[in-house]
């Protein structure tokens, strides 16, 4: 607008020249209206949208598609999937023929394995070809082997090569240390041992790890579980070192299991027997080697000095971890005398071994 | 601007190039019969390659600094090749430690063509150049006038002063913004924990800098360390190269040393018409466009590419040339430079050798760094200051210091470890439990800020771990080998590093003060015959069930501080085991048990 509207030439607006001009004014002018309305209608429509979604999302029932609604909280809370292992574990059918506890003497630990195994049937009866095999090693603690505190790698690497030979099409070797893995798993020579053997190597990340849940545990049913070297797996076989342990008293193939274990461990002491019975319930093994290569008979689980350490030059294959653990504290620790430690009873109250050896069958081979 | 006529006869030699009249096939040889790579491979080509090779080495080595990746790589090797590290660490400890020496490789090119450093090898310089690139909005003019000195760049002599006179004394900071010290934690601290979160994300562990770590690593202060690198990077968007230009302490060494270099970019003046398109891409904000400023010039060689009138050139001591003017030159307006208009139309035109002299601007450099002398003087007396001022601190006293101030092993006594530490980080890169964290100013003081201490909430010394000892470049962690940490072998009379002494806090210990059985702590110690034992003792629990107690309790001399029971102690969160820095073996200020001496003697 002008402010000297008295002056006609610079007072320019609706003062149309002639009527044409008149008519494109007016049909401009009833162009730009409806522009208006439509700008007006799609601004309205564009309001009433947004707000239809947002009441939407936040005021329909949970049920209905696309509702956000959470009315208590729930909703929005994390989901744990909950996983499970097969029902009878790893195990094959028992043999009428073969022995349970196959012991191997001597100090050629390859051909010692061997016989260990073929004592129970060998190792066709327990690996089938195209299997997906999960070796679980010891290797809780970054020692080097000769200290004894981990699984001997030369026995990992001979269990790996027995397991190919029958014609596992994948082997895997998993473990979760207490110390950082990766340094547990180069110390004590077990990774190289692996990787060399043609097994994969699994260590443990934040991400490797699943909810597992074990029906009938006292305090592990529901408990984050080192899933991911165990996905797509038919045949776990453990193998553990003999080893004394400040609380348990003794650690072999049943305590070995912890290793498959996440989440807030350091807990477990507070009722470590009721926590390896759990474990003998989880885990199931197809069967479980003893490597009795060397004894750590003090200063348990992670000794740290040769004088703690002496030879065993014993391997034993078995399919009954408790009768095996049993053997171990009675032949290989040498606690004849004492008393066995409470996890085998409860263990055996649930029918999952037998703690006293001498009652199952049993193969003794000398090696060389 | 840039393809005018006016560069067509004697520049046509080396500008046939980017002449656009027919366009030659790739191989095609120039037309002038040089070789068709003298076209693509540029010396600027050249210069950007290797700073794509200096920074993917820079990163592979950090990659490699990882247990699993060890092999024999020269993980701290930029921070060795820093010859400011090496001088300054020579300043407050007068002794040069191990691959410190090295330093002198990038002394003889700085030497020899200038501060070449700063834009051929440095990561850091690197990162500022291309971000600055790839975010540049500037054109032109703009472009140009971001590119002139500033007084404001001489603040980087004024830092490396006050560092320099502070090192003398003994108190080390140049690691505060060495522009490898802070990259190398910057990675270690921010970047890499990102990098590897991100690579767990998408399921590819390879590209992790700690792969195999149980859990992802976390650093203390990492928000800070973070926060500082985008700012410094986010700056190249007001002043290009802002780092280097104004604070960069090794880049103000480098510059201080490049006065004495037998190279420099010299201006022609009689082919240079003062049209400032040499400052387009000028990385240094040295001026070539007028008095080069040798000690700014980071030597890229763009300026040589931007000239159209081929004016520039790199030259073995060129000497000024202003007092070697015939007749008196004119100072125009730059921007209204039309040079071929004017020249041969005037009265009188002065000459340089007897040709015609084209520049308005008589000098060609300027060597020494832009600082007036009682600006230096003022320097050295902050320097002066700061000094005691940093040590007043409580943390980096004998009495009063931080219990959890607790050095990796390895490490020389408090006093000794500050003049060499440079908070690369390093160590606490390679650490494979992440127990090694950047020291808090609660901690540390100012003066060691971001310096290793090992938080046994976050991990623990793994025992036949040397790891940090290995990479530190300076020798504030001395080269260590596993028996002398061990107090193995021929080290059995001195007995094992001790970092600290464990303590119970039975008040909160389970089977002390809870009834309940737990003992995490006896079962992990480490070492042989354990530093934690046990009293077997049988209680009539509060439900009335009788049980038997294992209680733990420390045995001091035996405990090296590892912290592993602190560690997996279940009592998380206050542990009901904790370690503290008294006992340390390094120090015999900080020691705790009465011993008979006889370890020093050894």
């Amino acid at each position: 607008m002008s402010d000297k509207p008295e002056i006609p030439e610079k007072s320019d607006d609706a003062r149309p020249a002639n009527a044409a001009d008149a008519v494109a004014d007016a049909a401009a002018l009833a162009g730009h209206r409806s522009m208006r309305r439509r700008s007006f209608l799609s601004s309205v429509g564009a309001a009433a949208g947004l707000g239809a979604a947002a009441a939407w999302a936040s005021l329909a029932p949970p049920s209905w598609p696309l509702s956000l609604r959470d009315p208590d909280g729930e909703r929005g809370k994390p989901q744990k999937k909950l996983y499970t292992l097969p029902e009878n574990g790893f195990a094959v059918p028992a043999s009428a023929t073969a022995s349970v506890l196959g012991v191997a003497r001597g100090e050629r630990f390859d051909a010692m394995l061997r016989a260990a195994v073929d004592a129970i049937g060998g190792i066709s009866r327990f690996v089938e070809r195209g299997d997906v095999v999960l070796i679980k090693p010891n290797v809780a603690f970054e020692r080097a082997a000769p200290l004894g505190a981990t699984s001997n790698p030369e026995i990992v690497s001979a269990l790996i090569h027995l397991v190919r030979e029958a014609g596992a099409s994948e082997v895997r070797v998993a473990d979760n240390p207490i110390e950082s893995p990766e340094a547990c798993f180069v110390r004590s020579g077990v990774r190289k041992a692996a990787i060399q053997a043609g097994a994969e190597v699994f260590l443990p990340t934040a991400a490797s790890f699943e909810t597992l849940h074990v029906p009938g545990a006292t305090w592990i049913e529901n408990w984050p579980f080192f899933w991911r070297p165990f996905a797509g797996v038919d045949k776990v076989i453990g193998i553990a070192p003999v080893k004394d342990h400040n609380l348990c008293r003794a650690s072999m193939t049943t305590k070995n299991w912890y290793g498959l274990l996440g989440g807030r461990r350091n807990q477990f002491h507070q009722d470590i027997h009721g926590i390896i019975s759990d474990l003998a319930l989880m885990l199931r093994p197809t069967f479980v080697i003893l490597d009795g290569s060397r004894v750590l008979f003090r200063s348990g689980p992670t000794g740290g000095s040769l004088a703690d350490v002496r030879s065993g030059s014993t391997i034993v294959a078995s399919t009954d971890s408790l009768a095996t653990d049993a053997f171990g504290w009675h032949d290989l620790l040498q606690r004849q005398g004492e008393e066995l430690p409470n996890y085998f009873a409860q263990a055996a109250a649930r029918g999952l071994g037998q703690p006293d050896w001498r009652q199952v069958s049993m193969k003794e081979v000398q090696v060389g | 601007v840039t393809d005018q006529a006016g560069q067509s006869a004697a520049p046509a030699v080396k500008k046939a190039a980017n002449k656009p009249a027919s366009k030659p096939g790739f191989f095609d040889n120039n037309r002038d019969g040089t070789p068709f790579y003298a076209r693509h491979l540029r010396i600027t080509t050249v210069r950007v390659l290797a700073q794509a090779f200096f920074f993917g080495l820079f990163v592979f080595l950090l990659w490699t600094t990882w247990l699993s990746r060890l092999g024999g790589y020269p993980a701290s090797l930029f921070l060795e090749l820093d010859p400011l590290v090496g001088f300054a660490t020579a300043l407050s400890t007068h002794t040069v430690y191990r691959w410190l020496w090295r330093g002198l490789l990038i002394l003889i090119p700085t030497l020899l063509l200038g501060r070449l450093f700063c834009n051929w090898i440095c990561p850091y310089g690197t990162l500022h150049q291309f971000v600055g690139w790839l975010f540049n909005i500037r054109k032109n003019k703009a472009r140009i006038d971001a590119n002139r000195y500033r007084s404001g760049y001489q603040i980087k002599y004024i830092i490396l002063a006050i560092f320099l006179v502070m090192a003398a004394f003994g108190a080390l900071q140049i690691g505060l913004l060495d522009p490898i010290c802070l990259l190398v934690r910057t990675f270690t601290v921010a970047l890499s924990p990102a990098i590897d979160l991100i690579a767990g994300d998408i399921s590819l562990p390879k590209l992790a800098f700690s792969p195999g770590a149980s859990e992802p690593r976390i650093f203390g202060g990492a928000w800070l360390v973070g926060l500082i690198i985008i700012g410094l990077v986010g700056m190249n968007l007001v002043i290009p190269r802002f780092f280097c230009r104004v604070l960069c302490p090794l880049g103000a060494f480098l510059g201080f040393l490049s006065r004495f270099a037998l190279w420099r970019i010299d201006r022609d003046l009689t082919k240079c018409t003062d049209c400032d398109l040499c400052l387009r891409r000028c990385e240094g904000a040295a001026d070539p466009q007028a008095a080069l400023r040798k000690s700014e010039c980071f030597v890229c060689f763009n300026c040589i590419d931007d000239c159209p009138e081929d004016a520039l050139s790199f030259k073995l001591t060129p000497l000024p040339v202003k007092d070697l003017i015939k007749g008196r030159i004119r100072k125009k307006d730059p921007a209204k430079a039309k040079p071929k208009a004017k020249i041969n139309s005037d009265e009188k035109q002065a000459t340089l050798f007897g040709k015609p002299v084209v520049s308005g601007i008589p000098e060609t450099v300027i060597v020494a760094p832009d600082v007036p002398r009682r600006r230096w003087f003022f320097a050295g007396i902050a320097g002066v200051l700061a000094y005691p001022f940093l040590r007043m601190s409580k943390a980096v006293n004998k009495r009063g210091y931080h219990e959890k101030a607790i050095r990796p092993p390895g490490s020389v006594a408090e006093p000794e470890f500050l003049e060499r530490c440079i908070k690369c980080d390093q160590c606490i890169n390679v650490c494979p439990t992440n127990v090694l964290q950047p020291a808090t100013l609660e901690q540390s003081g100012l003066e060691g800020l971001w310096t290793p201490v090992m938080d046994f909430s976050v991990g623990f010394c793994q025992l036949n771990c040397v790891l940090c000892a290995e990479v530190c470049p300076t020798g504030a962690i001395q080269k260590t080998s596993i028996a002398k940490k061990l107090g193995a072998g021929e080290y059995q009379e001195q007995g094992p590093i001790r970092v600290g002494t464990a303590f119970f806090n039975r008040g909160r210990c389970l089977p002390w003060s809870m009834e309940t059985p737990c003992v995490v702590c006896e079962e992990v110690c480490p070492v042989s015959p354990k530093a934690i034992g046990t009293y077997e003792e049988e209680i009539i629990r509060w439900d009335g069930q009788k049980i038997v107690l294992n209680k733990p309790y420390m045995r001091p001399e035996l405990c090296i501080g590892c912290g592993i029971c602190e560690h997996e102690c279940p009592v998380m969160d206050d542990a009901a085991v904790y370690v503290t820095a008294i006992g340390e073996t390094r120090s015999e200020d900080r020691t705790l048990l009465l011993s008979s001496g006889k370890k020093g003697e050894s």
